[in-house]
C-alpha cells in the first residue's frame, strides 16, 4: 500500500513514543527523526534503521517527500517551525502549548478539519475529557465543564513542570472552544505514588436537560470511539447524575510502545496524533489534499 | 535568625478554616475576622479558598462569595498586618495571583505536594517580581522521610522563597517525625522555616512547639482550630502556649482571644472536635481536606466514612484530589453489591 512520508522533529520522550506508532501505521512512513543534538533518541532512531538527522527543521524541509511534520520540541521553536513548515506546503501536527492552529481531538472535529496547515493536539488532558464533554454536550447541554487531571509525577516532563499554568489554561479553553461547554476550568495533579498510578481524569458537566439515559449512552458511544485509538481508554465510573451535575471518571492505561504503560497521559497524545496524521494520509493519497 | 525567640504567626483561619464552613464565608465575616486579628497584632492574615486561589469548584466546592470580593473585604480592614493568599499551582495561575495583589495581597503562600516543588517555580518568580514575599509550601509532608522534605525546600529556596512552610496536611505526624523533617530543613536552608499543623491525632499545638524547638520560627494556626479535618493549631492557644514557653509572637493574648470567641465561634457549623473520621484521616495519613466530601460521599453510596478514607490512605492519594472520594466510594459499593 502507497504510503506518506513523515518527518518527527524531538526525539524526547514523546518523539520516541511516535515513531512506534508511525512504524506500525498502514498510512505512514516514518521518513526521518530530526533533533539538534546526538541525543539518545537520535541513536535509538538510527539503530531501527530510520533515517536521522541533527539538522532540526533544516533537515525537514530539505526533504521535499516529506508532506506531514510532527512537531515534539517545544512551544517556543514551534512558534520558529510554524511559518516554515507552512511556506514549504508541509502540514504540521503540533504537540507543543504554541496552538498556532486549531485544535483538533480527533473523534470530535476531525472530520471538521479541512487542510489547515498546522494542528494542535491540546494537551493530554484535552484529549482525555474534550470528548467526554463533547458527548454530554450534545444531549443534555453544557453549561459549564469541569475537569480534574491526575497523572503520575515520572510521567510529567520538565515542559509541563515548568509551565503548568499553560496546561490549565489550554485544557479548559478546548473543553468550551472543541467540547462545546459554555464555561469550563481545568485542575492538573501530580501524584507520586509508586508504582505509578495511571492517568485518572475526572470530568463534571452542569447540564441542562439532566437526561441520565441519553447522557450514558452518549458517553459510552464516545469512550468506544477513542478506544479505536486509544485502546487503554476506559470508563471507571459512569456519567452519575446528582440534580444537574454529571459525574463521570475515566482511565487511561499506555499502550507502552516506548513510554511505560502508566503515561496514559502521554500515549493518549501521541496516539491522537497519529490517528489525525493517518486521516490526512488517506485525504492526501485520495487526492483531496494538495501534497 | 535561627535561635530568634521570636515566633511570627500566620492566622489561616480565613483559607484553611474556610473548609470546615464549607467556603460559605460572607465578606462581612471576612472583613470581622480579619480586623479582629489585625488589632491583636496577627502579622500574616491568609485569605483565599481552602484549596487557595480559584479552588471554587465542584471538585473543591463552591465559595458562597468570589474570592475577589473577600480579599477586598480583608484588605479594607488590615491595617498593619499582611494579607496573603495560598496558590495551588495545577488549581490557581498566575492570573488569580495578578488578581490577589490586585485586591491588596502582600504574601503568597505556593504549596506544592511535597515532593513537587518544581511546579511552583513559575509562581514563586513571579510573585518575587511582582514585589511580593513568596513563601514555598511543601503539603503532606508525612509522605518522605525529611532527606527528600530538605532537597524540596531547597528548591524552593533556589527559586527565591522567602521561607519554607513544611505543612503536616494529614495531620499524620506525631512530634518526633515533626521535629525530624523541621529539623533538616532547618540545617539545610538559610531562610526561615514554618510549620502548618492539622490536629487529626489531638498533637496540632504538641506539634508546632516541637517544630518551634527544631528552629520553626513561623507557625500556622486558626481561631479555634476552625480548618479541615479536625482542624489546625489554634492560633489564640499558641499564643498562649509560646508565652508560657519562652516566646514571643507580638500578639495580644486577651485580644486573639476574644477574637476567637465573639466572632469566629458564633459562626461555626459545628465544634472543632476530633470525630473518628477525623481521627481515621490523620492514622492513615489523609488530606484533611478531604472530610467533609467523604461524608457526603459516605451518605449517597451509604457506606463508613473510615472505609473510604483507608482505602484513599492505601491508594496515597494527595491534596487535591478529592475526586478520587467518589472514585472509592463508587468502587467499594460496587464490591458490595457484588459480594
Amino acid at each position: 500500500m502507497k504510503k506518506v512520508k513523515v518527518a518527527v522533529i524531538g526525539p524526547g520522550n514523546i518523539g520516541s513514543d511516535l515513531m512506534y506508532k508511525i512504524l506500525r501505521s498502514q498510512h505512514l512512513e516514518m521518513a526521518l527523526m530530526a533533533g539538534i543534538v546526538e541525543s539518545e533518541g537520535i541513536k535509538r532512531a538510527r539503530n531501527m534503521g530510520i533515517k536521522t538527522s541533527i539538522e532540526g527543521i533544516n533537515a525537514v524541509l530539505a526533504e521535499e517527500d516529506i508532506k506531514i511534520v510532527f512537531d515534539a520540541t517545544g512551544a517556543k521553536p514551534h512558534l520558529q517551525h510554524a511559518p516554515l513548515l507552512k511556506e514549504a506546503g508541509k502540514i504540521a501536527i503540533d504537540l507543543t502549548p504554541a496552538a498556532v492552529g486549531p485544535y483538533v481531538v480527533p473523534c470530535v472535529n476531525l472530520d471538521q478539519v479541512k487542510a489547515e496547515p498546522n494542528l494542535n493536539m491540546v494537551t493530554c488532558g484535552g484529549q482525555a475529557t474534550v470528548p467526554i464533554v463533547y458527548a454530554i454536550n450534545r444531549v443534555a447541554g453544557a453549561r459549564y465543564a469541569e475537569i480534574v487531571a491526575c497523572i503520575s509525577s515520572k510521567s510529567a516532563g520538565p515542559g509541563t513542570r515548568q509551565n503548568i499554568d499553560e496546561f490549565t489554561q489550554t485544557t479548559a479553553r478546548a473543553l468550551r472552544v472543541v467540547g462545546g461547554a459554555q464555561k469550563s476550568k481545568a485542575i492538573i495533579i501530580l501524584n507520586p505514588a509508586e508504582p505509578p498510578i495511571m492517568m485518572t481524569n475526572t470530568i463534571y458537566v452542569e447540564v441542562e436537560k439532566p437526561d441520565e439515559q441519553a447522557i450514558r449512552a452518549s458517553v459510552e458511544a464516545m469512550v468506544k470511539e477513542i478506544q479505536s485509538y486509544v485502546p487503554g481508554y476506559q470508563l471507571r465510573v459512569p456519567p452519575l447524575l446528582d440534580g444537574n451535575k454529571v459525574t463521570a471518571i475515566v482511565q487511561v492505561e499506555g499502550a507502552g510502545d516506548f513510554l511505560p504503560k502508566y503515561s496514559g497521559n502521554l500515549d493518549i497524545i501521541t496516539s491522537a496524533a497519529v490517528a489525525v496524521a493517518e486521516k490526512l494520509a488517506q485525504k492526501i493519497l485520495a487526492g483531496e489534499v494538495a501534497a | 535568625m535561627k535561635n530568634s525567640k521570636f515566633i511570627h504567626l500566620v492566622d489561616t483561619t480565613l483559607r484553611d478554616g474556610s473548609h470546615a464552613v464549607s467556603h460559605q464565608f460572607t465578606a462581612e465575616q471576612v472583613a470581622a475576622i480579619a480586623a479582629g486579628l489585625d488589632a491583636a497584632g496577627v502579622e500574616y492574615i491568609e485569605v483565599s479558598h481552602g484549596d487557595g486561589l480559584a479552588g471554587s469548584s465542584f471538585n473543591y466546592g463552591w465559595s458562597a462569595v468570589s474570592e475577589e470580593e473577600l480579599l477586598k473585604a480583608a484588605s479594607g480592614a488590615i491595617k498593619k498586618g499582611k494579607l496573603t493568599v495560598l496558590l495551588l499551582p495545577g488549581i490557581g495561575t498566575v492570573e488569580d495571583l495578578k488578581m490577589a495583589a490586585d485586591c491588596g495581597a502582600k504574601v503568597v503562600r505556593v504549596a506544592t505536594h511535597v515532593t513537587e516543588a518544581d511546579i511552583g517555580e513559575q509562581h514563586i518568580s513571579i510573585a518575587k517580581k511582582m514585589g511580593m514575599m513568596a513563601v514555598g509550601f511543601l503539603m503532606m509532608a508525612h509522605m518522605v522521610p525529611p532527606e527528600k522534605v530538605v532537597e524540596q525546600a531547597k528548591l524552593f529556596e533556589s527559586y527565591g522563597a522567602d521561607y519554607i512552610n513544611i505543612a503536616d496536611s494529614a495531620g499524620a505526624m506525631l512530634p518526633e517525625d515533626v521535629k525530624a523533617r523541621v529539623g533538616a530543613v532547618v540545617e539545610a536552608v538559610k531562610v526561615p522555616v514554618g510549620f502548618h499543623a492539622h490536629n487529626n491525632l489531638t498533637l496540632a499545638t504538641a506539634n508546632a512547639l516541637a517544630a518551634v524547638e527544631a528552629g520553626a520560627t513561623f507557625l500556622d494556626g486558626t481561631c479555634r482550630g476552625l480548618g479541615a479535618g479536625a482542624g489546625n493549631a489554634q492560633t489564640e492557644a499558641l499564643v498562649g502556649v509560646l508565652d508560657k514557653a519562652g516566646y514571643q509572637t507580638g500578639i495580644d493574648f486577651y485580644k486573639i482571644m476574644d477574637v476567637a470567641e465573639d466572632i469566629v465561634e458564633p459562626i461555626m457549623h459545628r465544634p472543632q472536635v476530633v470525630r473518628n473520621a477525623p481521627l481515621m484521616l490523620g492514622y492513615a495519613g489523609v488530606y484533611s481536606s478531604f472530610l467533609l466530601h467523604t461524608y457526603r460521599a459516605a451518605e449517597k453510596f451509604n457506606l463508613d466514612p473510615r472505609d473510604i478514607l483507608v482505602e484513599l490512605g492505601r491508594r496515597r492519594m494527595v491534596g487535591g484530589q478529592e475526586d478520587m472520594i467518589v472514585d472509592v466510594a463508587y468502587q467499594l459499593a460496587q464490591k458490595r453489591g457484588g459480594a
